[in-house]
């Protein structure tokens, strides 16, 4: 599989394009991932303003559209293997690497669903919007094991370890985005819980007035 | 045509933004929510507006016009 | 059909009289021993409805009469009419009517008499409403909790009209939730279509968009009634009492210092003190409810229940409750418990107002209770502005009336209560505030 580096021509640059565009996608995507937590919970990254969390969610998805479209279409390019350019959205249309390329096409759909909603998002009820917006957590892990398995770049050295990072991370935001919304309290018990804080307050503070008498 | 910046209060969740990125007519309570200038909208605040419009993110911020 | 301008004006119209006495129902004990819901009775005394067949021609009428809702907002009901038939033609689909007798307020009781006493005259009003505006739908909404079992009566009132024939649009039963905020239109058709009884975000207007997306008219049951017997007896007959400006009767909730409620169906204009009873100077009446008012003694002596007289004491008619304070209890501490009610039936959606009426609530119960701290009264005065006009319904709004102005006509209470003391000899509840309150989704829906 691996091509004779000494001879530099135009299938090995689209070949080499691809597996890099490849690695930054998944980067990029991960990224995109943690920001799109950080909006649900409200979150900052320290020294930004709120619009940075919003709008760099927003961008590096974006710019990841734009780096999977290369990865895609330079390895459609490249003579040496023959991928058909509709196995970048239908699943097992390809028969090289038939598997983990399907892999790649399903999670490039959802990719594109959660992109187009939401630039569409004014026009789109609610509910809908959020119910495509909510497979990113399919569609994320689902690019991971197609970059992982598809090829053999990220299961050796330093690209190895970087893939077990960016697992890690994302595993580790998402227990966190679920861990805190379980905390949140559903909207008919809001106002009872917020009565008897401001009301517990009062007390220990008035307690506290007279003890200091 | 004059517009005003009209908050769906329901929707709303405090997220802020709207506040950062049009501090002319938007301050924030003592509670993280959003206080809008009723007044019509100058023109040459419509683009920034548009721009919060679609970076709330639960798009509870709208634009009338009026 | 042309009225005849009766020179005898006498009330009651709604309710039917008792002991020869004017309109005074007492909602716990009704005085026709369970009759008056046959509607035989009811086409004895009022005759038969008569339908305009023709769509629209009603809604000239109601707007000759003057006739303004009921139900505390005292919106204009030819406009309200003439919106919802307005939309039906411009979209295409058929509107659907419902008559508001959630009476969620629970000071009020005005609402449950009538439907107790005169349940026919809102059937007719809501059939006259229904082909006004073209609809196929009707539906009456109650608060089912409330005084007797008045569900079961208004099932036989429709089924002896089905019976004779004489309603042409079918009436549908709906329950109302025990909330505060039941009786709110987007609520109450939140409520209607499967969902919880929380207010949801206008626009639309509910007359262009209501319940299934179709134009929708909702309209209080006492103002439904008033439209049945301006279409028998005409507008200027309706404009026979009241004032110019404020036309005709309304039905009044009054609680003398006894704590009795009582009803009465009151020409609008009518002095006060005719309603109140003894009154002293330095006592205090609050009018319109728990989104109403706190007024002086003094000023009560002076005004009228009218809109117009009431604004010189920035109070309204609302949905004419009137309740005098009784010289041994103390506002403060009667605002204070009110409150507590109303910020617990916040529906915790909107950001502004479950933050601050909570925190309205407990300052008022610290000065209530004599242990404020020095800045309380102006934590509550900035916390009123912040909530003001800042959530979905009007549910902040109203409790800030009533908040503002309890401090200004109980200032010089208020300032004994900075100083650990309090003028009340009788530390037991005036106000009916419910024990019952929301604590999980269940009791929202």
């Amino acid at each position: 599989m691996l091509i004779n580096v000494s001879g530099i021509n135009s299938h090995t640059v689209l070949w080499y394009a691809s597996r890099a565009t490849g690695v930054v996608s998944l980067l990029l995507l991960t990224a995109v991932m943690l920001l799109g937590l950080l909006v649900t919970r409200q979150g900052r990254l320290p020294g930004l303003p709120r619009f940075a969390v919003t709008g760099l969610h927003r961008n590096l998805s974006l710019l990841s559209v734009a780096f999977v479209a290369v990865h895609v279409v330079s390895a459609v390019a490249d003579g040496y293997v023959k991928i058909p350019l509709t196995a970048a959205v239908i699943p097992l249309a390809s028969s090289y690497e038939r598997l983990w390329l399907g892999l790649g096409a399903v999670s490039l759909d959802l990719m594109l669903a959660a992109a187009v909603t939401s630039l569409l998002r004014r026009h789109l009820s609610r509910r809908v919007w959020r119910a495509v917006h909510l497979t990113a957590y399919l569609s994320w892990p689902v690019a991971w094991v197609h970059s992982v398995f598809a090829g053999s770049d990220l299961r050796h050295g330093p690209l190895f370890l970087l893939a077990i990072a960016c697992a890690v991370v994302v595993l580790g935001a998402t227990a966190w985005r679920v861990v805190a919304a379980s905390g949140d309290v559903p909207r008919a018990e809001r106002v009872g819980l917020l009565m008897t804080a401001v009301h517990a307050r009062d007390k220990s503070r008035n307690r506290e007035r007279t003890l200091a008498k | 045509m004059a517009e005003k910046l009209l908050v769906n209060p329901i929707d709303c969740e405090g997220h802020g933004v709207c506040a950062e990125l049009l501090p002319e007519v938007v301050t924030l309570d003592e509670w993280g929510f959003p206080i809008v200038d009723p007044r019509p909208l100058p023109p040459s605040l419509e683009r920034h507006a548009r721009a919060a419009v679609s970076a709330c993110p639960t798009l509870a911020l709208r634009l009338l016009r009026e | 059909m042309e009225g005849t301008a009766d020179a005898v004006t006498e009330l009651p119209r709604l309710l039917p009289p008792r002991d020869g006495k004017q309109g005074d129902g007492k909602p716990d004990r009704p005085s026709d021993g369970g009759r008056s819901h046959d509607f035989r009775s009811h086409a004895l005394r009022y005759g038969m409805l008569t339908y305009r067949d023709r769509p629209g021609d009603l809604i000239g009428e109601a707007e000759a009469a003057g006739l303004t809702g009921r139900g505390g907002a005292a919106f204009p009901v030819h406009r309200k009419l003439r919106a919802v038939l307005d939309a039906a033609g411009k979209r295409r689909r058929t509107p659907v009517v419902i008559a508001n007798g959630a009476e969620s307020e629970p000071a009020s009781d005005k609402d449950a008499t009538l439907l107790w006493l005169s349940p026919h005259l809102v059937l007719d009003g809501l059939q006259l409403a229904a082909e006004a505006v073209g609809a196929d739908t009707a539906i009456l909404y109650v608060h089912a909790n409330r005084a007797h079992d008045v569900g079961g009566r208004l099932i036989e009132a429709i089924a002896q009209r089905q019976a004779a024939r004489v309603d042409r649009v079918p009436v549908q039963l709906a329950t109302a939730p025990a909330r505060f905020l039941s009786g709110q239109e987007t609520a109450l058709l939140n409520h209607l279509s499967g969902g919880p009884v929380t207010p949801t975000f206008t626009p639309p207007r509910i007359t262009e968009r209501g319940l299934n997306n179709a134009p929708t008219l909702v309209q209080n049951v006492e103002t439904l009634a008033h439209l049945a017997l301006i279409a028998r007896k005409g507008p200027r007959w309706f404009r026979s009492v009241g004032t110019a400006e404020e036309p005709g009767s309304m039905l009044a909730t009054i609680r003398r210092t006894d704590g009795q409620p009582r009803i009465s169906e009151v020409p609008l204009g009518i002095p006060l003190k005719d309603l109140t009873g003894d009154l002293r100077q330095d006592g205090a009446v609050l009018i319109g409810g728990y989104h109403g008012t706190w007024i002086t003694g003094a000023q009560a002596l002076e005004l009228t229940l009218d809109n117009d007289s009431l604004a010189r004491a920035e109070a309204r008619v609302g949905a004419g409750i009137v309740i005098v304070l009784p010289a041994d209890r103390c506002g403060v501490v009667e605002t204070a418990r009110a409150v507590r009610y109303l910020a617990l039936e916040s529906a915790g959606q909107c950001g502004p107002c479950l933050n601050g009426l909570p925190r309205i609530a407990a300052a008022l119960a610290e000065i209530a209770g004599g242990r404020a701290r020095p800045q309380a009264v102006g934590d509550v005065e900035r916390w009123a502005g912040l909530v003001s006009g800042r959530g979905a319904c009007h549910h902040p709004d109203g409790t800030v009336r009533f908040v503002r102005s309890a401090l200004r006509t109980f200032a010089t209470e208020v300032d004994w209560h900075k100083r650990g003391r309090c003028s009340a000899a009788n530390t037991r509840p005036f106000l009916p505030v419910p024990q019952d309150t929301a604590r999980s989704e269940n009791d929202w829906i």
